[in-house]
């Protein structure tokens, strides 16, 4: 096994006060200055440790204050109450919920997974990833000292074209072609942003999350800059534009060290594969497509001619282009199943996002058939993004992502992703799988609302039905 | 069964006021300084909301206010009030409460049960949650005209119908209360519930923590419980109860081992469990002497073994093939396969795990029954369902897809006055001193206080499940079990429905 990989994370600080879903409020008329006055009591001392951030007018109270609700239950005048922030419900929008924002900035500021008391507190269940659930095993584990233990779980997938068999001649030797192979220790990749501020910035903190995390980002040729090519390593260039001189010059000094490069889907696509395939054989080519009715049969005609990676792409909220679109878990399994009804599955790698915004978002895409997953708003939003998107208006961003420090947003990035793949770890073990190679297409391994609520549907037929 | 159940005594409610000065209330009462002090609103309000005060009346008990639709009556204090003084709003504190699973008013309705033994008169839905599934989906249909009486009705659940020689225990309501080990919950939540259900004739599990001796007096009452850590199990525990549980999941953490943070591994708790306080703990994953269901067949035999005269039950969690599970367990030799889904309660859980592992109970129990009953079976195990049920409506719905009865855990503590802050496990845990191990905190609760707030919480589910068989024109709550026919689910309704929904 190659050697166990661990993302090391540590508290990285906010630069702005996260927005909070609740805050206090405190009166002062009518105190009656109690001797032992319910805010000295508190346990968790926020009144002790009150402070104004004068720049964002908010008051440490309302971030350290954990609902307990004892000074408003204590205080004799009953002048404390609780009060929603509307600040906080018109976060993000009907996907990227305000619950999942602050989920991903918790991680992204304290590199730890969001654990807590109490059972499960929201809907019973949604649309896209909402409505699956993840299997488990009630006696078997995939490993004897559990997840994190010295017989570890593997995240890692390879990307590129895979052989279906090995040919050997009469003296032993290998026939076969062995294509190229780029591994990755995580199944995700960064991809392309729908919409940012200038990005000068936010691109080399992605690339320096990825160059730590061993993966890719992808950056399009139109904002590379000569800056970047200390990550080489760890880009996929995306070609942005149609190819010209120009490209072949770019991509010629490149070449020796990049490894991983992604082209749009066209009719002709193959004839530029096999073009930038001249410069180098073991540059892995990737043909991005959006997810649409017809990403099935696209697929399978690309696999037959021989591609070795394909990305499919859904909208920032999961969806497939076209009339009445699927969902991506949806579509992504009737891509999975007609590649496997054609037994070409294992020829091909398939890379797919959009609307990924959860850790088990990526886990639940992989059991439909994805080898790994792109990401890009949560990049964002771990560096403190809050999807207000006023950006795409050209005004000015709330949170300054164009000044942040790139190191800084990168370990932001960094400690999300240790958050990711811990939580991925948790899934594969309750499940008890070894390997995220082997979750993939798990469909027997998880369970579909569609199937479950059959059994309901019978309850509740009317004399007139 | 009925006749013993005629002898069984149930407790009486008594009036188990919140611990805290203000109770939290849906409405919220000003009086302003027009107030001439009167005392008109004192007499006119039937609910008792205010007091005489020394200025003007006070308020004290404002969550017995029934908010505007008191409009109507002729005692509406806002309108009778001589000097128009006093004004009525919504609280604002009460939106910030509680979550999907259990919005504010379930948590008011279950604190109101809590505190009267009565459901609440205010009006606020303590039948469902706001989900927007499963048992929030689903209501029951009455459609048959005759009433039964009530005391003609038998709510008791036979706990071993196996056949064996074991004792026949019986318990007079449906339903026991789940485990919740010492150092998640503190010392006197976990007695509360361990006399609650010893008043109330059932059980109580200690969960994975040891068996506190303060609990001997109520080893007729007690389940302990067997979980992967081992923590607190010895052959003398195991001996002293009438039931044995193994935990072989959690449904708030399907596949995961138990989890109790370092903040909250006292001395006390340290030694209970045999390990180094300040040190977290986590129970392994899973058993590690259970790789079949042949050593799971031998585990059940060596409790057998040991204590001739327990029953054992199984506690799984909801995968893909529950029902295979469920089976399983019967050969082994259980008489109890508690099957607890997604949606249920812990102590710590990665948020990841409580939301995505497993499914949700309402799909797992007709599941499983359904399979048993092929198998032929079915009479010969009892199915508890747990994990999500929050009101006495959940628990007839539960019963009503196919389980005997069901197992409590979250309930217990809004009883004890959880707002489901979400805290349980960090620092000093519960800073309402519920779910703490830190002595100044465990202190905040007495044991009376909360035995009682648990007994009148119980007492009045067992009315309304009493209410429901009623209607439905069944004389035992065994005639409910997987009568899916008298559910509706809201999102397949077709056609004219005969019947009231409830």
């Amino acid at each position: 096994m190659p050697s166990k990989y661990h993302i090391p994370s540590a508290p990285v600080a906010n630069r702005f006060k996260a927005i909070i879903r609740s805050g206090v409020i405190a009166w002062d008329e009518g105190c009656l200055k109690c001797a032992k006055c319910v805010k000295k009591e508190c346990v968790y001392k926020v009144y002790d440790k009150r402070s104004l951030d004068g720049k964002q007018m908010l008051d440490s109270l309302d971030s350290v204050c954990q609902d307990c609700f004892r000074c408003v239950q204590g205080c004799p005048n009953k002048l404390i109450h609780k009060g929603m922030n509307p600040a906080y419900k018109a976060l993000g929008d009907e996907y990227w919920t305000p619950d999942i924002l602050s989920n991903i900035w918790y991680q992204a500021e304290t590199g730890r997974i969001p654990v807590s008391g109490a059972g499960y507190g929201g809907p019973f269940s949604g649309p896209g990833f909402d409505a699956m659930w993840t299997d488990m095993s009630e006696i078997v584990r995939p490993t004897r000292d559990g997840i994190h233990g010295r017989e570890y779980i593997s995240t890692l997938v390879d990307l590129g074209r895979k052989v279906k068999f090995l040919e050997f001649n009469s003296q032993g030797e290998l026939r076969s072609p062995t294509p190229p192979l780029v591994e990755i220790p995580v199944p995700v990749i960064f991809d392309l942003l729908p919409w940012s501020p200038p990005r000068r910035r936010i691109i080399e903190a992605f690339l320096q999350a990825a160059a730590t995390l061993a993966t890719f980002a992808l950056v399009p040729l139109s904002e590379w800059t000569p800056d970047f090519e200390a990550y080489i390593n760890n880009t996929t260039l995306y070609v942005d534009r149609p190819w010209d001189a120009t490209c072949d010059r770019l991509i010629d000094g490149l070449v020796d060290r990049l490894r991983l490069i992604e082209i749009p889907d066209a009719p002709d696509v193959m004839q530029l594969v096999s073009r930038i395939k001249e410069k180098k054989e073991t540059l892995v080519v990737a043909i991005r497509m959006p997810f649409s009715r017809a990403a099935g049969e696209r697929a399978a005609e690309l696999t037959e001619q021989g591609v070795e990676v394909i990305h499919l792409v859904a909208d920032e909220f999961g969806r497939e282009q076209g009339e009445y679109p699927l969902f991506i878990k949806d579509r992504m399994k009737e891509v999975h199943l007609s590649l496997v009804e054609k037994g070409a599955r294992d020829q091909v790698t398939l890379i797919a996002g959009g609307g990924i915004a959860m850790a088990e978002h990526m886990a639940k895409l992989i059991i439909c058939g994805a080898d790994a997953v792109t990401c890009d708003i949560p990049l964002l939003v771990a560096m403190e993004c809050r999807v207000c998107r006023r950006c795409k208006e050209g005004i000015a961003c709330p949170v300054e992502l164009s000044e942040m420090d790139p190191q800084w947003g990168s370990m932001r990035i960094r400690n999300l992703m240790a958050g990711w793949h811990n939580q991925l770890l948790e899934i594969l073990g309750a499940m008890g799988i070894r390997e995220v190679r082997r979750l993939r297409g798990e469909m027997g391994r998880a369970m579909f609302q569609e199937d479950l609520e059959k059994e309901f549907a019978s309850l509740g037929k009317g004399a007139g039905a | 069964m009925m006749e013993k159940e005629r002898r069984f005594q149930f407790p009486l409610a008594k009036e188990t006021p919140s611990r805290f000065r203000n109770a939290l209330s849906k409405y919220r009462i000003a009086i302003s300084k027009a107030c001439n002090n009167c005392g008109a609103c004192i007499d006119l309000c039937p609910y008792g909301v205010y007091k005489a005060g020394s200025k003007r009346p006070r308020s004290v008990d404002q969550h017995y206010c029934i908010g505007p639709s008191c409009e109507k009556n002729e005692f509406f204090c806002v309108s009778r009030c001589p000097t128009n003084a006093i004004s009525l709003m919504p609280n604002p504190s009460f939106e910030v409460l509680g979550d999907r699973r259990w919005p504010a008013e379930l948590l008011a309705s279950t604190w109101h049960m809590a505190e009267t033994g009565k459901i609440p008169h205010q009006p606020m839905n303590y039948k469902t949650g706001d989900s927007g599934g499963g048992f929030d989906k689903l209501r029951i249909c009455y459609r048959n005209g005759h009433a039964i009486p009530r005391d003609e009705i038998s709510t008791a659940l036979q706990l071993n119908r196996s056949g064996d020689t074991r004792p026949k225990v019986t318990v007079p309501v449906p339903f026991y209360l789940g485990g919740m080990s010492f150092g998640s919950v503190s010392i006197v939540s976990m007695l509360s519930r361990v006399r609650a259900a010893t008043a109330l004739g059932t059980f109580c599990c200690t969960g994975e923590g040891g068996y506190p001796d303060e609990l001997k007096p109520y080893d007729d009452h007690i389940i302990t419980q067997v979980a992967t850590g081992l923590f607190g199990v010895r052959e003398e525990t195991i001996q002293r109860v009438r039931i044995v549980e193994f935990k072989y999941a959690q449904g708030a953490k399907p596949g995961l081992g138990g989890h109790l943070l370092g903040d909250k591994v006292t001395p006390r708790v340290a030694k209970m469990r045999e390990a180094v306080a300040g040190s977290a703990l986590f129970s392994p994953f899973p058993f590690h002497s259970v790789y079949s269901v042949e050593d799971h067949k031998k585990h059940v035999d060596w409790i057998k073994e040991m204590n001739p005269r327990a029953l054992v039950s199984v506690k799984v969690s909801t995968p893909t093939d529950v029902d295979m599970v469920a089976v399983g367990s019967f050969y082994a030799g259980a008489h109890i396969i508690q099957l607890d889904g997604s949606y249920g309660g812990t102590g710590a859980a990665p948020d990841i795990a409580k939301k995505n592992i497993a499914m949700p109970i309402e799909y797992a129990v007709p599941r499983v029954h359904k399979f048993l009953k092929e198998e032929g079976i079915r009479d010969k195990i009892t199915v508890i369902a747990s994990g999500g049920v929050r009101s006495a409506y959940d628990a007839a719905k539960a019963i009503a897809l196919g389980a005997d009865g069901v197992c409590l855990g979250t309930a217990d503590m809004v009883a004890l006055e959880c707002l489901r802050c979400h805290h349980c496990e960090s620092g000093r845990g519960c800073a309402r001193g519920i779910a703490t191990t830190d002595q100044e905190l465990t202190n905040l609760m007495d044991l009376e206080w909360g035995t009682q707030r648990i007994i009148n919480m119980y007492l009045a589910w067992r009315g309304q499940l009493l209410g429901i068989l009623s209607r439905l024109g069944m004389r035992s709550v065994t005639e409910l079990v997987g009568r899916t026919d008298v559910l509706v689910h809201l999102d397949y309704m077709k056609g004219d429905i005969e019947g009231e929904l409830d």
